[in-house]
Parts: structure tokens; C-alpha cells; sequence
């Protein structure tokens, strides 16, 4: 049973100012719950905006570290989730009920990844 | 993965685990005609579920027109009817499905038998993966679930959790079931796989879910939590070209830390909601702890970890962890010692054509400088194993020249 990395991604510069709303919330831990019960969420978590993070790149033997915002980047992470599940089509119907958790107003891209293993 | 969901659903209805699964079956017929024009819902499993209910209660009706053919099969002909509605209660749905995986795992069938349909019922296999899994003819597995499912309708079995005396023994049956699995695929037993990682997995989810279906059984937290760090370790306990790595060889950079830390996490919950003494499946899962624990093989703390199998002997003695323990005392008090509790099981019926005893037995004469002896444990363990890899290992220490790799007490395929 494969493990897979699901990084969600979000334009910052155009997400819902407001942030999420409580009746999202609200929805998504129900759902978290639900994929907590189906024995498929191992782990999950929002991160914090860029403009709080850095990025440390190393080039030629050189460090260099840059403070966030990541405005170069059209979408950046903005959460991850690990699952676990039968196939890639049982993680997809998961990712997609994870999606339409939100309004109409968000875009929101979810990458799943298998997680290279053994 | 929904499937469980709609058969526990609809077994509280039929009462009939083998219908339900025909009514589950047909619910997903229905709707891979019907989504793919109306678009899939918001919530497919509760559409597959209310779809799967509606039919049942159909069924149910036309059932009670025959309610005479009903009496001679010897069913009750009182069923609960509800409000069948699409909006499905999350809780009720968890409560049939705990009920589905004690009816699973009851007693009245055979050990085959449960964790045959488990692994069809709550672990959503097919039939040809589970004899793939579990190394039998498909037509023979196919048989065993049919049998199983007609063994619990005619005797009458409860769909219902059972609470009281009864309790403490039927939960005990789930969980051998689930820990059953998992070592189907943890130590194949025989075939040249040397782990079948999906059964551990398939266990794994049947242990979490598990987890938040009985969240107060501390033994539920303590089987996860031994599954989550025995499957840490499954990475490092094969070398590239297929043979096991032993313990005291393993990489444990390789271990899975989020496994790892998910096992300390069910650990602890397991003490947290336990009123007494720590039980089988949590003493085990704090041994596996503390080699988890141990950066390398060398920090190990073996005191410890002998301290908790004398426990787990005296709370659950059995000939396999008598041996353990044996291995554990020889990395305290030495070989002698050890072989003293390993020659006390030579007499085992159990044990009798259980490879690790002579090759447990051959490590300490080994250690001991017995040599001859010591080959001709492993030459003897090497006839009984059923896995080819581990037979390979073990004819290379029987022969003169000696084995490839140096194995000492404690190099268990923990």
C-alpha cells in the first residue's frame, strides 16, 4: 500500500484575504476525521505564509539564504498531507473531496506524490 | 476503500454478511452507469451506502412476503426498518462497521476462514488478491469465504459488538486476526518473497481504523502501535537482492521516522486510556519501542527489553516468547544462561518444527565455541524454515566453511 506526499499549493497573491472561513474548517476537520477513520491520513498540517519562511539554496559551493515572501513563485506550499491508500485512485478520490472541502472562490492545486520507499 | 462502509451499512439490514456484499456490489454497478452522466457526488461512499440501504430494504420486504420460506432457513423475520435517507450519520455507519469486523473475526469460524473474509470485507482485497496474499489456490480462498459467510448466517451469528464478559475474548479474536495478517506478510513463511509488505500494510489500515473505532481498548492502541514500528523497519530488512537483513545489520537510518513516531503515539495513547497492567500487544509494542529507541544496534537496551518479555511471559506464556525471551537473556547474562531457558523448550510440541528454536539454539553454541553442534542446529533449522531466503542464511552456517554473515544472539529479524 503505496504512501503518498499531497503538497497543496496556493497562489498567495490572490488567496481569499480572509483566510479560510469557519464553516471551511469546520468541513475540513470533518473530513480530516473521516480519513483519520478510513485509517488513510498519517499525518497533516498547514504551514504559515512565506513571508515568514526562507529559503536556504546551495550553488556552485555557495550558500545563500533569501528571506520569504516567495513572490517569484506563483503557487507555493501551503499545507502537505501523507496518506496512505489501496492505489493512486483512492488517494485522487481523497485529494478531490479534500478540494471541493472548499468555496468557489479558491483555487487551490493539490500535487500528489508517491513517496519513494524501500 | 468504501465498500466496508456500505457492507457493514447493509448487513445491519439483510443481517446477511454475504448478501450485503451482493447489495454492495450491485450499489457500485449502479453507479458506474450512472456517474459517469450525472457526475460523481459530493460523497460517494454515503450515495453508494444509501443506494445499497434502499436496495436492502427492498430486499427485506419481498423477504417478509416469504416470511414461511424465511422459518424453514431458520431466520428471524423482524427487521429493524429505518428512515433510509442519503445523509447517512457518520456514527452509525462506525458502529455497523464494528459490528461487521466482530462478526469478521468470530470465534465459531476458523482462523483461515476470519482472516480470509476480513481481508475481503474490511480490507476491500479481491479474492485473487488474497490468495496471492496468503499463498492458496484462488478457488480454495473463494470456497473459504463462501463457507464463512454461510457458517455465520446459519449459526445465527449477532451482528452487534459484543460488550460484558464476552467482550475481553472476542476482542481478543480481532485482534489475533489483524496480527495474523500482518505476519503473513511480515515473515512469509514460505515462498521466495521474503516480505509480502502489502498484507503488513493491509493490517496496518485495519489497525488504525480500528484505532478510532475503539478508541478506551488500550490492546487496540497497543497492536497498532507494534504494527507501526514493525513496519518502520520493513525497508531495512531487505538487502537489494532480496535477502533479509538481520536487526544488528540493519541501516536504521532506513527506518521510517513517521512510523516510528505514529508507534510512540499509539504506545502512549495505549497507556493513557489503560486502567491496569500494560496487556500482550502493548508489552510487545514497548519492545519493539526499545529498539526503535537504540540510534544503533549497539545501544540496544537489552535489560529492558528482558524485563518486558519476563512480563509478557508471565501475562501471556507461550513457547515463541519463552525463546524470545531466551535470546534477550543472552545479551544480559550470556549464552549459558540462555541456553538453559532454550533447551527447557526442546520438548515443545509446539515448537517442534519451529525453525528459530534450533536457530536460536545454534547462535548460543555458537557463542558457547560448540561448533559442531551449532551446525548441526542450523542445518536442522534450515530443513524447517519455508521461506527460501532464510533457508539460504541458514545452510550457509550449517557448511564448515561457515556463513557469509557472523549472526549472534539478538539477530532476530526483530
Amino acid at each position: 500500500m503505496p504512501r503518498y506526499l499531497t503538497m497543496v499549493r496556493i497562489d498567495e497573491n490572490n488567496a481569499p484575504a480572509e483566510g479560510p472561513s469557519d464553516e471551511l474548517m469546520q468541513r475540513m476537520g470533518a473530513l480530516i476525521e473521516e480519513m483519520t477513520k478510513a485509517g488513510v491520513l498519517l499525518d497533516t498540517a498547514g504551514l504559515t505564509p512565506t513571508s515568514q519562511g526562507k529559503r536556504v539554496r546551495y550553488e556552485k559551493g555557495e550558500i545563500t539564504v533569501t528571506d520569504g515572501p516567495f513572490t517569484e513563485s506563483k503557487e507555493v506550499i501551503g499545507g502537505y498531507a501523507i496518506l496512505q491508500a489501496k492505489d493512486e485512485a483512492e488517494v485522487l478520490e481523497w485529494t478531490k473531496r479534500f478540494l471541493k472541502v472548499h468555496e468557489d472562490h479558491w483555487t487551490v492545486t493539490s500535487e500528489v506524490r508517491e513517496i519513494a520507499e524501500g | 476503500m468504501e465498500a466496508p462502509r456500505v457492507i457493514a451499512a447493509v448487513t445491519r439490514i439483510v443481517r446477511d454478511v454475504g448478501i450485503a456484499e451482493d447489495l454492495a456490489q450491485d450499489a457500485l454497478v449502479a453507479a458506474l452507469e450512472k456517474w459517469p452522466g450525472s457526475g460523481v457526488p459530493d460523497n460517494p461512499g454515503a450515495w453508494l451506502t444509501a443506494t445499497a440501504k434502499h436496495r436492502a430494504v427492498d430486499l427485506v420486504r419481498r423477504r417478509e412476503n416469504y416470511a414461511r420460506k424465511l422459518e424453514e432457513v431458520g431466520r428471524a423475520t423482524e427487521f429493524a426498518y429505518e428512515e433510509v435517507g442519503v445523509a447517512t450519520d457518520p456514527d452509525d455507519i462506525d458502529d455497523d462497521l464494528l459490528r461487521l469486523v466482530f462478526m469478521s473475526c468470530h470465534p465459531v469460524l476458523s482462523a483461515e476462514a476470519r482472516v480470509a473474509l476480513t481481508l475481503r470485507l474490511l480490507g476491500g482485497l479481491t479474492t485473487a488478491e488474497i490468495a496471492r496474499a496468503v499463498l492458496a489456490p484462488e478457488a480454495t480462498v473463494a470456497q473459504r469465504i463462501v463457507r464463512a459467510k454461510r457458517t455465520l448466517a446459519t449459526r445465527n451469528v449477532a451482528f452487534e459488538v459484543p460488550y460484558g464478559p464476552d467482550r475481553e475474548a472476542r476482542l481478543g479474536s480481532v485482534l489475533e486476526v489483524i496480527y495474523l495478517i500482518f505476519n503473513e506478510g511480515y515473515a512469509a513463511t514460505a515462498g521466495d518473497d521474503y516480505l509480502r509488505p502489502g498484507l503488513c500494510e493491509d493490517a496496518l489500515r485495519l489497525a488504525r481504523v480500528l484505532q478510532s473505532l475503539m478508541p478506551k481498548e488500550p490492546e487496540v492502541h497497543g497492536l497498532a502501535a507494534l504494527l507501526e514500528l514493525q513496519c518502520s523497519r520493513s525497508a531495512a530488512r531487505t538487502a537489494p537482492d532480496g535477502t533479509p537483513v538481520l536487526l544488528r545489520d540493519q541501516s536504521r537510518g532506513r527506518w521510517n521516522p513517521m512510523l516510528i513516531r505514529r508507534g510512540f503515539a499509539a504506545l502512549t495513547r495505549a497507556e493513557a486510556v489503560s486502567s491496569g497492567p500494560p496487556g500482550p500487544y502493548a508489552l510487545q509494542a514497548a519492545i519493539a519501542a526499545c529498539h526503535a529507541r537504540a540510534y544503533t544496534y549497539a545501544d540496544t537496551n537489552w535489560r529492558q527489553i528482558a524485563a518486558l518479555y519476563a512480563l509478557l511471559a508471565a501475562r501471556a506464556p507461550s513457547p515463541v516468547i519463552e525463546l524470545n525471551r531466551a535470546v534477550a537473556v543472552s545479551m544480559t547474562q550470556g549464552p549459558q544462561a540462555a541456553l538453559a531457558i532454550v533447551d527447557a523448550l526442546c520438548d515443545e510440541p509446539a515448537l517442534r518444527d519451529y525453525h528459530l528454536l534450533p536457530s536460536v539454539r545454534g547462535d548460543l553454541l555458537e557463542r558457547l565455541g560448540r561448533v559442531a553442534e551449532a551446525r548441526e542446529e542450523f542445518a536442522r533449522a534450515a530443513s524447517l524454515t519455508r521461506n527460501a531466503r532464510e533457508r539460504q542464511l541458514l545452510l550457509a552456517r550449517s557448511s564448515p566453511s561457515g556463513g557469509t554473515s557472523r549472526r549472534r544472539p539478538g539477530d532476530r529479524e526483530e
